[in-house]
């Protein structure tokens, strides 16, 4: 079957089959390897893209139910020039240890800050509570959102400027 | 001293490619006509392989090659002991063993090929408890074997009945500690590659520990080191726990990609992950302490039983570690310990972040505040009363004189930014209402780096590219934890140049000596210690160029010379700081390169002399440690048995941060690590099966569990480590459990001897469900 779905601001058109994860066509058919897989049960977040304004974790979305929709990965996020602020914040909080829960937290703190661009600490936990992290023990990632929402406010920049318009950049 | 690059918070050097989602772990490579592996494991803990039937998994479409243990050319390895099979072949010894393998041109091939292979097998009784183990007449594991016994380590200090003679207080009490998961969050993965350039077979993937890989592969495969060449990727985290489960899919992999030809990857679901990796050893420890009545400790005697499951592994080492801080920092004059590791049908136990220590310090530390107890002794005055200071002698018989022994500095830091004295007098008077709160503290002394283990050395090669800029290699490997920038700090601070010059180099067997394992929290150290060897070697050849070249007309010597800011000064006039630029960094280089000079080196460091005696236990086994102490404060809902943790502050007398905000960053790390063997993990195992095979059921720290965490860093440098440098990594984990016991004791005095503290343990004392804090 074929479906189309907009991903990182760019239509692709994609052959696949009803029984593909949205998470295998992103890292194997479209070679964004930056979407990790950590529990494939919906579990950890490592998996998180935005698909239509949401947050999914996509190992638990099929291919159809993503026929036509818009999707936000961590590819997407910032330009080659200049990283998006919450990228940004990460790198200078320190946040990133093995990083490979990272891409999946990036993008819960996007959509956390979009919607509440002034979190308190509570909110952001409860923003990032579908996303585990094993290394950090979580306080820089915090340190971080926070950060990012200082950024986000001081440039005026709402979080969702620069939103998919890398072009699939990163691949 | 003042630095420019090292002693400060620099941005980590592999933080771009990690926001940006660029960097390729394991699981994202890919190579031309690879295929896919996929293993299939035993159904029963422990059965005879009565015949294996591969021929329809072979005729399914897409199947390119199905081996099983007679295609092994070697069948068994291990680091200390080789007694673990890459395959089962006749017998399996627990439920993660693996029967046979299938390569396929996809996943879905493989998957479905792994169900058309037909085994008979006969399923036998196991053990499953390491009591059973022990016993005289039970079966054994390995019938090849004497016994079940993996490892006895004796340790005998002064003389045991004397001491308790002398004691006026006896206490003897019994812990328990349970399985625990690493859960790191990249799966493992594996991808062997055939011929590529000029090697047998090319391993990626996320390995911990290349070389341990590489000699397993070699092994396996009956082939020369130099034919297996093993390249690290970014690896997902490790904790300790991607060694020997990697090496064993490394062997599979290889032989798969052998026999087809073509490059093999295999990636491990979470299920697989769980359901095969080794865990964190379960511990059964007897603690006998005397002490007199004003408080000072006499005697220890202690039995400790660790569960090996299946294999060796690193059992021995394990075990050996639990030896030297069974004690704790305490001087006691007669000790007597008996360390036990023994084989079972249980899933294998390996290293795992804190390696033997977070069992032992749990029974220890948890034992000296019911000790404080039975004096009527506050328990920080009890532990001041008896810790380690310089020129203390320890349990194996070490004094403690060639380093700062910052104990008491240590734990007084934590008791102010805990505010304890206060907190725990307030806590000890009665509180209303259903939730009531406690604090508790443990403190640490931690080897550093191998110890008696093994042969402790480690190499680097800074190599200098004709622009300026320079390729730094490692023989140790990041795993998560920063050790490239940490590296990174120490060439730049030695050469003077800026970090963003620096390339940091995977590692690669094929180019870099073996450095042994990234484990022990040795990086730093030892690793520190080469990469500085290397800068400091090729600053010599510099500085000599330089000297050469400019010398006479300058009027200076080559060990004038200043590096710093991507440049090379000489000092002139009489005043400190006053300096001239003789030459760019980048400009040298170029000329060095015109002039055939050779910039580049390999940096060796091997660590001081260390001594043990495993009959007595007695000698000096490691040349350095660090002192640690955590406090915890908790809330119970004694209603409920909720424990929540509220703060825990945690000191580690690090002897110097590299990096300040990395060091920090473990710290919170291995804080919630440990907040998570305290109080929630625990894989569940009954008859050998495993229950909890993915993060539903086996569950581990998220945000919402985080509590308010106060690091604070102790600087006392060391005279060995790199500009004093010494371990951060494992000290954070080993405290949590014994402090949050000691916190939870002071809110409901309930003493809770077994981990996790779960909620029927706090509201009845004890667990109603086997092997559940579910
Ligand atoms: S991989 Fe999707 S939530 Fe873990
Ligand atoms: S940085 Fe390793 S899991 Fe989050």
């Amino acid at each position: 079957m074929k479906i189309t779905i907009t991903v990182n601001g760019e239509k692709r058109e994609v052959e696949t089959t009803p029984s593909t994860r949205l998470l295998d066509l992103l890292r194997d058919d479209l070679h964004l390897t930056g979407t990790k897989e950590g529990c494939g049960k919906g579990e950890c977040g490592a998996c998180t893209v935005i698909m239509n304004g949401e947050l999914v974790a996509s190992c638990l979305v099929l291919s159809p139910q993503a026929d036509g929709a818009e999707i936000t990965t961590i590819e997407g996020l910032g330009t080659e020039e200049e990283l998006d602020p919450i990228q940004e914040a990460y790198i200078e909080a320190g946040a990133v240890q093995c990083g490979f829960c990272i891409p999946g937290m990036v993008l819960a703190s996007k959509k956390l800050l979009e919607e509440n661009p002034q979190p308190d600490e509570g909110e952001i936990r409860r923003g990032l509570s579908g996303n585990i992290c094993r290394c950090t023990g979580y306080q820089k990632i915090i340190d971080a959102v926070k950060l990012a929402a200082k950024k986000l406010a001081g440039t005026g920049k709402l979080a969702g400027a620069g939103k998919s318009r890398g072009k699939g950049g990163g691949r | 001293m003042s630095f420019n690059k090292v002693n400060k918070s620099v941005k980590r050097i592999d933080a771009y490619e990690k926001v940006t989602g660029r960097a390729k772990y394991g699981a994202d490579l890919k190579f031309a006509g690879m295929l896919y592996g996929k293993v299939l494991r035993t159904k029963y803990p422990h059965a005879r392989i009565l015949k294996i039937d591969i021929k329809k998994a072979l005729e399914y479409p897409g199947v390119e090659a199905v081996l099983t243990a007679r295609d092994v050319p070697n069948n068994q390895f291990g680091v200390i002991i080789r007694n673990q099979q890459v395959l089962a072949g006749k017998e399996t010894f627990y439920i993660g063993d693996g029967v046979a393998v299938v390569a396929a041109r996809t996943e879905e091939a493989a998957e479905r090929a792994l169900e058309l292979i037909e085994v008979k097998y006969q399923e036998l009784p196991g053990i499953y408890d390491p009591e059973e183990a022990m016993k005289e007449d039970a079966d054994r594991v390995h019938k090849e074997l004497p016994g079940n016994q993996v490892i006895h380590h004796p340790l005998r200090k002064g003389d045991i009945e004397e001491g308790f003679a002398r004691a006026d207080v006896i206490l003897e009490r019994e812990y328990t500690t349970q399985f625990v998961e690493h859960s790191y969050l990249e799966p493992e993965v594996v991808i062997a590659v055939p011929h590529e350039q000029n090697s047998l077979v090319t391993i990626y993937g996320s390995v911990q520990n290349p070389y341990a890989t590489q000699n397993a592969v070699a092994s396996v495969l009956q082939v020369e080191l130099s034919r297996v060449r093993v390249i690290q990727n970014h690896l997902g985290g490790s904790f300790g726990g991607k060694d020997e489960v990697i090496s064993s899919m490394a062997a599979r992999a290889a032989l798969l990609a052998l026999k087809t030809n073509r490059p093999v990857k295999m990636v491990n679901s979470r299920d697989e992950s769980i359901l095969e990796s080794y865990k964190r050893h379960p511990y059964r420890m007897k603690y006998k302490v005397g002490a007199t009545r004003e408080g000072k400790l006499v005697a220890m005697e202690i039995k400790a039983v660790a569960d090996s499951g299946a294999y060796a592994c690193q059992t021995p080492f394990v075990t050996w570690r639990s030896v030297v801080q069974a004690t704790g920092p305490y001087e006691v004059p007669h000790v007597k310990t008996d360390t036990y590791g023994y084989y079972t049908n249980n899933i294998y136990t390996g290293a795992m972040r804190g390696y033997g220590s977070p069992q032992v310090i749990f029974a220890q530390e948890s034992l000296m505040d019911e000790l404080a107890t039975e004096l009527g002794m506050d328990p920080l005055e009890l532990r001041l009363q008896n810790i380690y200071h310089n020129n203390s002698i320890t349990a194996s018989g070490q004094r403690l004189d060639n380093h700062k022994v910052s104990l008491k500095e240590v734990i007084l830091k934590a008791v102010e930014a805990s505010n304890y004295r206060e907190k725990y007098a307030e806590y000890n008077k009665s509180q209303s209402g259903d939730k009531k709160r406690g604090i508790g503290m443990a403190i640490s002394f931690r080897g550093c780096s191998l110890g008696a283990e093994a042969v402790d050395a480690a190499a680097a090669i800074i190599h200098i590219q004709k622009d300026g800029s320079l390729d730094l290699y490692s023989g140790l490997a990041e795993n998560g934890q920063g050790l490239k920038t940490i590296f990174a700090q120490i060439a730049a601070e030695e050469l003077g140049i800026d970090l963003d010059r620096i390339n940091f180099m995977e590692v690669d067997t094929s180019i870099i000596p073996d450095s042994g394992s990234t484990v022990a929290s040795r990086s730093t150290l030892i690793g520190g210690n080469a990469v500085r060897n290397a800068a400091r070697k090729v600053k010599a050849i510099i500085a000599e160029f330089i000297e050469e070249e400019y010398g006479d007309e300058f009027g200076f010597k080559a060990k004038d010379l200043i590096f710093k800011d991507n440049r090379i000064y000489v000092a002139e006039g009489k005043d400190v700081g006053d300096i001239k630029e003789i030459i760019s960094f980048k400009e040298m280089a170029g000329k060095a390169y015109n002039a055939g000079v050779l910039l580049s080196a390999y940096g060796w460091y091997k660590a001081p002399e260390i001594s043990w005696d495993e009959e007595t236990g007695q000698g000096n086994p490691y040349f350095t440690y660090v002192y640690g102490c955590q406090i915890a404060e908790v809330e119970v809902d004694t209603g409920t048995g909720e424990i929540e943790v509220l703060k825990m502050t945690a000191a580690h007398d690090v002897g110097r941060a590299i990096n300040p905000a990395n060091v920090k960053g473990q710290i919170y790390g291995g804080v919630m690590m440990g907040l998570g063997y305290a109080i929630m993990e625990e894989l569940e195992t009954e008859e050998g099966y495993i229950r909890n095979t993915n993060f539903d059921g086996y569950l581990i720290p998220t945000v919402r569990d985080m509590p308010e965490i106060i690091p604070v860093i102790v600087e006392n440098p060391d005279p060995v480590g790199p500009y004093g440098a010494k371990s951060i990594g494992e000290p954070t984990l080993e405290l949590g459990s014994a402090a949050i016991a000691n916190a939870v004791f002071q809110a409901t005095g309930r003493r809770i001897r077994s981990l996790p503290l779960n909620l029927e343990r706090v509201l009845i004392g004890h667990s109603l469900s086997k092997g559940g804090n579910r």
